[in-house]
């Protein structure tokens, strides 16, 4: 990564900023007590505290910090021993799989943990003092003034019923900040701050108007209101599409730098951390595993587990995939200027609003070949997969499969083709029934469409140890498995049908990278072995390119670009294509390398 | 929103002749029907028989009774009663301020019970007083109304003689505390099954609000508990009992069957009952108009107040 010196000399540079950083943050603190507050008994605690903070540049400290679970969890403590100092004026990278205990960790500095979680042992130093087991309403006290935090999912993350200046407004009053009007000014400041458009008409929008990425804006306006010490983000980009991600990351960023904020940043994606990392801790299950400046983590490694999380991150291999066999057989699908229209409003009465979902979309896929459709969040990927499948009906065009134009078939007509056309679905929790068991999930289509019962028992556990799960299995139920595990289930359970052609949508996209790459792996090989056609939907333009032999870009329903990925990534053609690969977390170096290796 | 209304405006009219096709329909096949009870009076004739049937237009074949029926009605004449030919409308003016009184007392009973119950039981989950909530709830959902009325009735009335055991005041006074003293069982035990029924929902809807992770952005700000459930979560909560409030309406104006029938209570609740008994086909028929145009109205203004309160549905 050519990129790494030049950030290692930013962290050189940024270390003999440290003393300036830190008395900067001081002043931010002191500026507290210039507004009209009633001095509280923490805010007395926060000021001798200060004087030991300057001797220091640690603004958050973690030592042996153990948090133990209620009984009858798989394992005692939720994090243990867990030991890491956030330095002034840095971005702290926390990352781990799910159930590493990294989001436990954020909370319990944050004195956001449910109540049946509990921090047991160890402390957390804030400023110099210990907030591990501080009561709850001097906790409160320094959320969101001292410590702020910002969450995954902004969707859901702003309440719908209040305007986005109320909501910010509401972080100020919680803490005796300013009058309204002086409130008012502060938050317009704050959503220029944060890069958001027609601030006076942001004021008073409502979340709903506002896409992911503004609505993420307006979290971190929040968090920032009170210039807090402080900032913990808790996979703040995960839910995120690439672009916007690698803006928000910048947002992050160049508010951390203007205002020498320390930022502990949460992520299961080392590209992520690639990007924006002064240091990193790595959890695994509870405990740290490693921990470093980013420099040495990412290039040496010193820990298995970090080297396989590493190893996991799917990256932008620019080549072409091998095809299995030689191509010149009829394609099993061609979609020829295939169109759909979402309309809303009123059906008898009022006004239509229209909105092209899939416009005059046309490709077509050869047998035993992975066809990536990329896009962001409305580009119409997803409904493209929902119109082959069949479970919309089209206003436009013909899908011909295996030389067949099923656009036009009723339900009836296309029921004896289902078995032939199976889908993965994207969120492995939702998508099984949980009061079925995994035997009866697999079983029951097969069945519905003829197959005998004793012999869809026999290849139901075929096909699970086929997908790697044993054969105990088919009697469980699907909370009893990972997430990992159950997207294995949903494979199987669309193999059961000998599909020709699978739709895979964002399949892999709610999974950690280690579990990603594996089922990944899983689908490869099965496409190897069956020698079934995919469309494969994703987001995520890395993972498209581990997988598919051809990619088609998608924009406001039209397909702007369509090759193999080493075209793709390489020598993008349009213009939004090179935008999606240029916002890539943490691949702009390889990427680099390999065009100027190209030319 | 024109749009919107229009739309609204013709299914419920669709709704409106549905209802009242089937209202007729099955009148006509309960047997008997108005004359039934002339018919044991030894002193009618056949041709008293036959010129009352002329006269109440019964002789005519049913859907012509029927378009007859409709053509009045938008006219704006509801008919006459068969029982002593007071116009259906005066009728139901009659009897409505008992139902209102009676049900607008045990509705808000219940609405304000029921809400803090609900709203106590989901941030006390698995406390003791959510369990005694939820055993309550289940024991007054279960007895049916009239066993609570009967037990209220020996308990308070006859052995403890602490309120009158039915009708809506004493002949003779009229008083507003003599009202209020007769009010009181009645309301107490209507509202049992609605404070049962708001309390669980409340409590669902709660618990709905409290998951969501914008609750978790109010705690992360530093905002007092008491705020966090007074603004995000109530409000949030309170949405989805909008429209179950809309869905209740109708009844607040229709009345309780049962209940008016055990405390004797002069409501619209004991008018259906005894127009039926009576075969007093248009007082019941306009009785169905009335409540169907209830139904309507209340889901039409739970959907409005939605709409207002909601901005997610007013913008869009």
């Amino acid at each position: 990564m050519s990129q790494l010196p030049t950030r290692e000399c930013q962290y050189e540079r940024r270390v003999l900023d440290l003393s300036d950083r830190a008395a900067k943050s001081v002043r931010s603190l002191n500026s507290q007590q210039d507004v009209p507050m009633p001095l509280k008994g923490e805010d007395t605690l926060m000021a001798s505290s200060i004087q030991a903070a300057d001797s220091q540049d640690v603004a958050l400290s973690v030592r042996d910090l153990c948090i133990s679970l209620p009984g009858g969890m798989e394992r005692a403590f939720a994090v243990e021993n867990v030991s890491f100092d956030l330095k002034r004026g840095q971005i702290l990278c926390i990352i781990g799989e799910s159930g590493s205990g990294k989001s436990v960790t954020a909370n319990a500095i944050m004195g956001l943990l449910p109540k049946v979680i509990r921090v047991s042992s160890g402390a957390i130093h804030l400023d110099g003092m210990n907030i591990a087991g501080l009561p709850s309403d001097k906790l409160r006290g320094l959320r969101g003034r001292v410590v702020s935090m910002i969450f995954q999912d902004p969707l859901s993350a702003l309440n719908p019923l209040m305007t986005v200046g109320a909501q910010i407004d509401e972080a100020m009053a919680a803490h005796g900040f300013g009058t309204p009007k002086s409130r008012r000014s502060r938050a317009i400041e704050l959503l220029t701050e944060v890069g958001l458009p027609d601030v006076q008409l942001m004021y008073h929008q409502y979340p709903f108007r506002l896409s992911g990425g503004q609505r993420q804006r307006v979290m971190i306006a929040i968090a920032l209101a009170l210039e807090p010490a402080i900032l913990i983000a808790d996979e703040p980009t995960t839910a995120l599409d690439v672009t916007t991600q690698a803006q928000i990351l910048k947002l992050i960023r160049d508010i951390q730098r203007r205002k020498g904020m320390s930022v502990m940043f949460i992520t299961h994606d080392f590209g992520v951390v690639a990007e924006i990392a002064d240091s990193v801790v790595v959890m695994e299950k509870g405990h740290v595993v490693e921990q470093g400046s980013a420099v040495q983590v990412l290039q040496s490694p010193g820990h298995p587990y970090t080297r396989r999380l590493i190893a996991a991150v799917p990256h932008l291999t620019g080549k072409d995939r091998i095809p299995l066999e030689a191509a010149g057989k009829a394609p099993i699908l061609q979609v020829n200027g295939l169109v759909k229209t979402y309309r809303s409003g009123a059906k008898w009465f009022g006004a239509t609003r229209t909105v092209p979902a899939v416009n005059d979309v046309s490709f077509d896929l050869a047998p035993g070949r992975t066809l990536g459709v990329v896009g962001e969040s409305g580009s119409g990927k997803s409904s493209l997969g929902r119109l082959l499948i069949k479970l919309m009906d089209s206003d436009g065009g013909r899908i011909l499969f295996e030389g067949r134009d099923i656009a036009g078939l009723s339900e009836a007509g296309f029921r004896p083709l289902r078995p032939r056309i199976q889908m993965i679905f994207q969120d492995p929790f939702a998508s099984l029934n949980p009061r079925s068991t995994i035997g009866h999930i697999l079983t029951v289509g097969p069945i519905a469409h003829g197959m005998p019962s004793a012999q869809a028992r026999e290849e139901a556990r075929g096909l699970l140890s086929h997908v790697g799960l044993d054969a105990g299995a088919f009697g469980r139920y699907p909370h009893e498995f990972s997430g990992g595990q159950r997207q294995r289930i949903g494979i199987a359970r669309a193999l059961m049908f000998k599909p020709t052609l699978l739709i895979a949508d964002e399949a892999v996209s709610a999974l950690d990278v280690s579990i990603q790459a594996q089922i990944l792996k899983l689908l490869d090989q099965i496409q190897r072995e069956t020698g079934v056609s995919m469309i494969f939907i994703t987001h995520d333009l890395r993972v498209a390119s581990q997988i598919c032999d051809e990619i088609a870009v998608m924009q406001r329903g039209r397909i702007v670009e369509r090759g193999p990925p080493s075209q793709i990534f390489l020598n993008p053609k349009s213009s939004y294509t090179r935008e999606l690969v240029a916002a890539i977390p943490g691949e702009k170096p390889e990427h680099a390398r390999q065009a100027s290796a190209n030319r | 929103m024109r749009g919107f209304l229009l739309n609204r405006l013709s299914q419920s009219l669709a709704l409106l002749v549905i209802v009242s096709i089937i209202g007729f329909i099955i009148l006509s096949l309960i047997p008997g029907g108005p004359l039934s009870q002339y018919a044991r009076d030894p002193s009618m004739t056949q041709q008293d028989m036959e010129r009352l049937a002329e006269q109440l237009g019964l002789n005519r074949p049913l859907w012509i009774q029927y378009f007859d029926w409709v053509w009045r009605l938008v006219q704006g004449d509801w008919g006459r009663s068969f029982r002593d030919g007071t116009s259906v409308l005066t009728v139901i003016g009659r009897h409505i301020f008992a139902t209102l009184l009676l049900m607008g007392t045990s509705t808000v009973i219940a609405i304000a019970i029921g809400t803090w119950i609900g709203i106590r039981g989901a941030t006390h989950r698995y406390s003791m007083f959510d369990y005694l909530a939820t055993i309550g709830a289940m024991v007054a959902l279960s007895i049916p109304t009239f066993w609570f009325g009967l037990v209220g009735i020996y308990v308070f009335s006859l052995q403890l003689g602490w309120v009158p055991a039915g009708n809506m005041y004493t002949i003779g006074d009229g008083s507003v505390l003599n009202y209020l003293h007769h009010l009181i069982l009645p309301s107490v035990v209507l509202s049992l099954v609605h404070v049962a029924v708001w309390s669980r929902y409340m409590r669902t809807a709660t618990l709905d609000a409290i998951s969501q992770d914008f609750v978790k952005t109010a705690r992360a700000k530093g905002l007092s508990e008491r705020r966090i459930l007074l603004k995000h979560v109530v409000g949030n909560a309170l949405l989805p009992m909008i429209t179950l409030a809309g869905v209740q309406l109708p009844s607040i104006l229709t009345g309780a069957l049962v209940t008016e029938t055990v405390f004797t209570w002069p409501g619209m609740g004991r008018l259906f009952l005894d127009s039926l008994g009576y075969s007093d086909y248009p007082v019941v028929m306009g009785l169905l108009i009335f409540s169907a145009i209830l139904v309507i109205l209340g889901n039409l203004i739970a959907d409005i107040v939605v709409a207002i309160v909601d901005p997610r549905i007013r913008l869009a």
